[in-house]
């Protein structure tokens, strides 16, 4: 990737954090948090990774997204938007009464979401369902899915996890959001998670680790490499910062995870952005 | 037909003739392929027969994804396991998701028999049912279970089948005419409204006869698919008879009895009596053991049958 492209993805990551603030800025409160940290990696993936066509969301073929951390919906809403899934002006009804931007991901509701999720752990199940069918069918797509690192807590993901080994689903990547805070308090004091690297190796997977979870180019060389992944589905485990880009939402630590957002806080967000116009 | 040929059986050799004309038929089970007859299948498919190990949640969730993929997916296992336990997978993977996938369990109630209380699921129609968007069926032998399997693959959403694994009294030849959404009338009669389902069609058959021979004339409907309720028919049957005996192996609560009983209250209220398992769980012994001991004979259809006879207005 040239220095262009990943100055046109930061750019993007920038503008889509604006348009997440905006959406839960005039809601007045939502998944804040976990939305944020979760930018770099769907920006990678919407704008450069994968095959999908905006004008044709259920284009055969394609590859799949799955939010299996449903709760960041409007992070995806914010990508779908601006990709031409639906007008941007739709990222004002968030959580509004008959909305089709629900808090979580829709499949029903809202075009470009390939899968409901939002009781946690379900959604890595379904992905490796996808990623299986697609091997039936023999059909080349990469199912893409990020988890959460509390999700990461459900028996249900380490289920999800031998069964894609056991498969040797290779064009299964999944991301961990792993910004080590979750609603109760950090990870590692609720129940934790460490050493989460060895946990993926051992059940199977090709684990590569990502320092810095905000990297496009780092999380883009990650993608590359698990595209080369002969037999084994990936694990991308993303060092990420719950909030990350909004300072006061960064300091909240696990507070930030559903948090209220008043307006002075948006437009103080969107400034700290350098998205003080938007 | 398929006299002598357990219920297993016929599913898998049923199945198999679909999946050769219908390459989205999926089979997925959780370590009782064996005991549901669907281990044959992997030989013949295997991508498209296969099993994901005793993890029944991801099992759920795992064929919402590939429903979600355009595959129609068929989960099997004991009736506790394929309900109860993943009923959150159910909810929100396969309902909510409006997922097209088929739920099948085995060894309903006191079918489980020697695997006793922990294997008895008293309580999976109640769960289900209250879920919204779920067809709910059970078959009473295995000419209807053929007959349904083509109309279950063609509804596009969640199907629950109640399965009874071993051989099923004969109830219907091959003229029967299947359709899942209408209850089948097994015997016309005034007196009295037999409503049953599953394993409880025979012994109601059984009942009438005995009523019959007293001069009781008992009308006998099918309710081989609990949700949604054929609720003509019901209605129909209630207003001809005036009276009212569920006959169901499931908890009185949440089961057949409740559903007849939620539709009538409301629409053309008779009195109704509720035979099945009296909100207890189950527990070692043979089904005719636990029909005598749980109250859900022939004999003891009868009984309730004059009881709410003497209730009639």
């Amino acid at each position: 990737m040239d220095s262009i492209e990943v100055g046109f993805l930061e750019e993007k990551s920038n503008y889509i954090r604006g348009l997440i603030v905006k959406e839960i800025g005039n809601l007045g409160v939502g998944h804040i948090g976990g939305c944020l940290s979760v930018v770099e990696a769907l920006v990678a993936l919407y704008y450069k990774h994968m095959n999908i066509n905006p004008d044709n969301p259920q284009m055969a073929g394609r590859d799949r997204f799955i939010m299996s951390k449903g709760h960041a919906g409007p992070a995806l809403y914010a990508v779908l938007a601006d990709k031409g899934y639906f007008p941007l002006s739709e990222l004002d009804s968030l959580n509004q009464p008959e909305t089709n931007l629900p808090s979580h991901c829709d499949m029903l509701r809202t075009k470009g979401i390939d899968m409901t999720a939002g009781s946690l752990g379900q959604g890595i199940s379904c992905a490796v369902g996808m990623a299986k069918a697609s091997k039936i069918w023999k059909d080349d797509a990469y199912i893409y899915c990020i988890i959460g690192d509390g999700e990461s807590q459900e028996g249900q993901v380490w289920e999800a996890a031998m069964a894609a080994a056991h498969f040797k689903l290779n064009n299964l990547i999944v991301f961990t959001d792993y910004n080590k805070l979750q609603i109760d308090g950090t990870v590692e004091e609720i129940m934790g998670l460490a050493p989460l690297d060895k946990k993926w190796e051992a059940f199977g997977w090709n684990v590569i680790e990502v320092q810095d979870g905000h990297s496009i180019t780092q999380i883009s060389d990650a993608i590359i490499k698990a595209k080369r992944s002969r037999n084994r589905p990936t694990m991308l485990i993303l060092n990420t910062i719950k909030g990350k880009g909004v300072s006061f939402v960064e300091a909240l630590g696990a507070k930030s995870h559903n948090s209220p957002f008043s307006k002075e806080q948006m437009h103080s967000a969107l400034e700290e952005l350098n998205l003080g116009g938007m | 037909m398929y006299e002598n040929m357990e219920m297993r059986q016929i599913f898998c050799e049923s199945i198999d003739r679909l999946m050769q004309e219908d390459e989205r038929i999926i089979v997925i089970d959780a370590d009782l392929a064996r005991g549901n007859g669907t281990l044959s299948l992997r030989e013949k498919y295997p991508q498209r027969a296969f099993d994901v190990g005793v993890a029944e949640q991801n099992m759920a969730a795992l064929a919402a994804g590939m429903a979600a993929y355009g595959c129609v997916p068929f989960i099997l296992s004991f009736t506790p396991f394929a309900t109860r336990r993943i009923c959150d997978q159910i909810a929100i993977s396969i309902a909510y998701a409006k997922r097209n996938v088929k739920i099948i369990g085995s060894d309903p109630g006191i079918t489980a028999e020697l695997n006793g209380g922990t294997h008895m699921s008293v309580e999976d129609i109640g769960v289900l049912r209250s879920i919204p968007g779920i067809v709910i069926f059970e078959p009473v032998d295995g000419i209807q279970l053929a007959k349904a399997l083509p109309q279950i693959i063609a509804y596009d959403g969640p199907v629950y089948i109640r399965l009874f694994r071993k051989i099923a009294p004969a109830i219907f030849n091959d003229s029967y005419k299947f359709n899942i959404f209408k209850a089948d009338m097994l015997k016309e009669g005034k007196d009295i409204s037999i409503f049953a389902s599953g394993i409880m069609v025979d012994e109601s058959i059984k009942a009438a006869d005995i009523l019959q021979s007293e001069g009781i004339n008992a009308e006998i409907l099918n309710i081989h698919t609990i949700k949604p309720l054929d609720i003509e028919a019901i209605i129909k049957s209630a207003r001809k008879t005036g009276c009212v005996v569920t006959c169901e192996n499931h908890n009185v609560i949440g089961g057949l009895g409740s559903a007849v009983a939620e539709l009538l209250i409301q629409e053309f209220p008779v009195p109704l009596k509720t035979i099945g398992i009296q909100d207890h769980f189950g527990e070692v012994g043979s089904i005719n053991y636990l029909k005598k001991k749980y109250k859900m004979t022939a004999e003891d259809i009868v009984k309730v049958a004059k009881d709410v006879l003497s209730n009639k207005i």
